[in-house]
Formats: structure tokens, sequence, C-alpha cells
């Protein structure tokens, strides 16, 4: 352990929900995108799920509105260092998309990619099973444009930048693809409980 | 059987260099050797780290600092230094109230202390001189722009590049005295006399994106997130191509 003189941090009370290297944002909530927010209208929103799947399918803002409810609420972690602790976001869970499109057998992985064209890779397992959605809003309100309004991914067991922002589609494939950030440096999977920040964590 | 489209990738801007894996992934000892003030606010810290890899002007690196019972605060700071062989680096920290790691290093870091960084992280925002580069920060957003105009004049090199910097007054701008005619700054509170006080506004942009060089303006917006959200809109609204602007956002 490398110790830094006159170093003590801030008083903490031990948070167990607290991954390691992460910190408390508490009411704050950064915004880390490296792109132009850009004006996307709900009417001119739509999600697409296709690669190895059954019925590639395109649900439009109302569509996917008409999809059955589902809400997250927990925590959320950044790569850059902050944690949220008690968010809550509602929209639709990913498995009642998937129940619709009927992932092939062969499907191993997914590129998620928003209308930006910004891109990131996760194994399909991190996608179902109740662990991730498409949400429009936030704290019952509409998501705010710069957090990925009017719908983003949220994936909130990993790194926050797996949460693609005003998310446009998702394909499914065989095989790992890294995305924007994961051809920058970043880590493949990026749990925060393992820290997997960077390629080689 | 399957079938995949391909959106237009209107707002996408790729990443300018590879990272390396394993300098990213390193932590490294880097020992303080010199502190200079800035301003009432910032100071810079200059670092020897025997084993960094080099850096590309705009990217930023990982800092922890790791208190007696194991606790470590980690932040990320852009790197101020143009690219060199000294086997140093410096860092700009703006002193944030009540800061855990800013409060450290502008209250108990001296010259011999030691701390760790890993990086250098990003090419997304690393600007390798080879684009004419229009430069947009705040605060301490001018940190990582720094790097670059200090690039520029180290290799003196001839493609176009042009700063507009927000600061608070003139007593608050940072680097004011190695500033020179590439940059422009707006003074929000107050400022010199006969300087308008305000906010950075489309007339500040305007001229700059006239000037067209050849194959356009790589933009580069730095500071607050409000900061980035206004200026990158300024930048679209005056027709900058949004796949040729790049944001740094500080949180
Ligand atoms: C890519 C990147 C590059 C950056 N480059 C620079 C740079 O070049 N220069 C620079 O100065 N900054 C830079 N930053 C910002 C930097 O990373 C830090 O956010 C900044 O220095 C503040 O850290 P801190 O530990 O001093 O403050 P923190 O301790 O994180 O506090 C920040 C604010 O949150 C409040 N706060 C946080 N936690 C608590 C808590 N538990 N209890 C009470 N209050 C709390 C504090 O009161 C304060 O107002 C950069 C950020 C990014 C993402």
């Amino acid at each position: 352990m490398n110790v830094t003189r006159g170093f003590s941090g801030r008083p903490r009370v031990h948070n167990p929900g607290l991954p390691p290297g992460q910190y408390d944002a508490r009411d704050d909530w950064p915004v880390l995108s490296a792109e132009v927010t850009p004006d996307l209208a709900p009417a001119d929103w739509s999600f697409r799920i296709d690669g190895l799947v059954e019925r590639p399918h395109t649900w439009d803002w109302d569509a996917a509105h008409a999809l059955p409810a589902s809400a997250y609420a927990g925590d959320i972690h950044c790569v850059t260092g902050w944690s949220k602790f008690g968010v809550r976001f509602s929209g639709v869970s990913l498995d009642a998309f998937f129940d619709v499109v009927r992932p092939h057998g062969s499907a191993t992985h997914a590129v998620a990619r928003s209308h930006t064209g910004y891109t990131t890779n996760l194994p399909l397992a991190d996608l179902t099973g109740g662990r991730a959605w498409i949400v429009w809003e936030y704290g019952g309100e509409p998501l705010p444009p710069e957090h990925g309004g009017p719908a983003r991914l949220l994936v909130p067991h990993l790194y926050f930048w797996k949460s693609a922002k005003w998310i446009a589609g998702i394909t499914l494939l065989d095989h790992d693809e890294p995305g924007f950030w994961e051809r920058n440096g970043y880590h493949a999977r990026g749990n925060p409980w393992e820290e997997q920040r960077y390629s080689g964590d | 059987m399957t079938e995949t489209t391909t959106p237009p990738t209107r707002f996408a801007v790729p990443g300018r260099i590879a990272v390396g894996h394993e300098t990213a992934a390193t932590w490294q000892t880097a020992t303080l050797t010199g502190i200079r003030r800035e301003t009432p606010r910032a100071a810079t810290f200059r670092l020897a780290v025997p084993e960094w890899a080099g850096h590309l002007p705009g990217q930023h690196l990982m800092l922890r600092l790791t208190a007696p019972d194991g606790y470590v605060a980690q932040r990320h700071y852009s790197i101020a230094s143009a690219p060199d062989d000294s086997g140093h680096i410096e860092l700009t920290l703006d002193r944030v109230p009540d800061g855990e790691v800013s409060g450290w290093f502008h209250t108990v870091a001296r010259p011999g202390d030691t701390v760790e960084v890993r990086g250098p992280l990003s090419g997304f925002f690393a600007w390798p001189g080879d684009r004419p580069a229009l430069l947009l920060g705040a605060g301490s957003g001018v940190v990582p722009l720094m790097s670059m105009v200090r690039h520029h004049r180290a290799r003196g090199l001839t493609v176009p590049l042009r700063m507009l910097v927000s600061a608070r007054s003139p007593e608050e701008l940072i680097y004011a005295a190695e500033l020179g005619a590439e940059t422009t700054p707006v003074f929000t509170r107050s400022a010199p006399p006969g300087v308008p006080v305000g906010r950075m506004t489309a007339a500040h942009v305007a001229p700059l994106l006239a000037e067209q060089p050849a194959h356009g303006w790589e933009a580069y917006v730095c500071g607050t997130n409000g900061f980035a959200e206004h200026a990158s809109r300024l930048l679209v609204a005056a027709g900058q191509p949004v796949d040729r602007i790049r944001i740094e956002r500080f949180g």
C-alpha cells in the first residue's frame, strides 16, 4: 500500500453498497458524454433489435410504451468514480423486447448503439433475466436529454458507459465486438465490483 | 435470416488514437517536484513520473491518494504539459470547496510527496497536432487545451489553432501570462476596462468559424457540463459539424 502523506480522506461511514474506488455523488448526477447532446424528440425515437434473432423488430415510441412497464430502483456506478444511490428509472425490461425478437441460441454478445452512433458491447447474459431496461423516466420525470433522453439503455450492475444514452438498437452476435470506449482502452465488461475500468484490469 | 441495419452515425466522433492497454492499467508512483500558483484558486503541480509512456495533448490520467486505513480516493485530471522527454508531467488543479483530492493538493501537498497515477487515458480528446484546432474552454477546462497550445508552440506547428477561454475574471484566468494571439478570453463577472462582461456567445464563435481553414476545424470543448452544453450548442448553431466536436466534461 502506497500511503499518501497527510491524506486521511473525508470522514466516512462504511457503505457496503459502494464498489471499490467509488465515491457517493449524493445529489450530483455528473454528465459524461463525449458528444454533442442530440435534439431527439420522442416522435423521432425508435429502437431496433436485430442480428442473431428470429424476428428482427423495430419499435417506435408508442409501440415501446405499449409493452409492460417495468422499473429499476437501486444504485448506479460510473467509471469516472461516482456512484449514485437509490435512483429510480422506469421503462420496459429488455426481456419484454427479447420475447418479441427471440434470440438465437448462438447469440452470446450484444452491441448497443445510440442514435448518435455511439456503441458499446455487452455479454448477452448481462442484458437478460431482469437486469437491463430501456428507460424513459428518471425519478418520475422524463429522462433529460443530457442523460440520454428520450430513452436510454440501463444496465445498472455494470459501469454506466454500458448504459448507452439515446438508445437506437441492439444487435446480437456470436462473438464480442468492442464498442466506442472499449476501442479507446476501456474494459470489455465493466463490472464495478471487480473494478473492471480499463482493458487489462 | 439475420438482418442488420447500420444507422447513420450523425453525431459519433471516432477516437483519434488507440490507447495502450498496459500503460492504462498500471499504477505508477509520481513524485511531486514543484508547485506553481496560477490563480487564487488554481495551482500547477509538477510530477516526476520516470516510467511515463508519453501522452498526446488532451489526454488525462487517473490519480489516486491512499489513506493509512487503506481508503483510496481516485480522480481524473487532464495533463497540462505538452508531451516532452523531461520525465515530468504537470497537472493544474482547481481548488474545489470541501474537495477531497484537490483539497489535499492545495493544503497538504509539498515537493517530495508521492501519489499514484495511471495513464495516459482516452485517445478521444487527444489532438496530435495534425488538424486545425478550435479550442473552447472554461475554468480548469483550459488545462487539456493548454497542453495543445504548448505542443503547437514547442513543435513550431503551422496548422491553425485558436482558443476561446471563459473565466470569471482576469485574476481567475488560468495561464493568463502564457496566453498569446491564438487566445480570446471571455470574462463572465469582471473584465479589464473596455472588455465586455458576459457569457460566451455566438459573436465570439462566429469570427473563428468564418476563418474556414483547409479541411475545417476539429473543435475541442472542455469544462463543466453546463459550459460544455452551452459551448457545443454555439458551435452547432454556427455550422460546426457535430461529428467534428469533441467534448471533455469535468462532471
Ligand atoms: C476527464 C476529466 C478531467 C479532469 N481534469 C481536471 C483538471 O485538469 N483540473 C481540475 O481541477 N479538475 C479536473 N477534473 C475534475 C476532477 O476529476 C475532480 O472532480 C475535482 O478535482 C474535484 O475532486 P475533489 O476530490 O477535490 O472533490 P470531491 O471530494 O469529489 O468533491 C466535489 C464536490 O462534491 C462534494 N462532495 C463529494 N463527496 C462528498 C461527501 N462525501 N460529503 C460531502 N460533500 C461531498 C464536495 O463538497 C464538492 O463540492 C477532471 C475530471 C474529468 C472527468
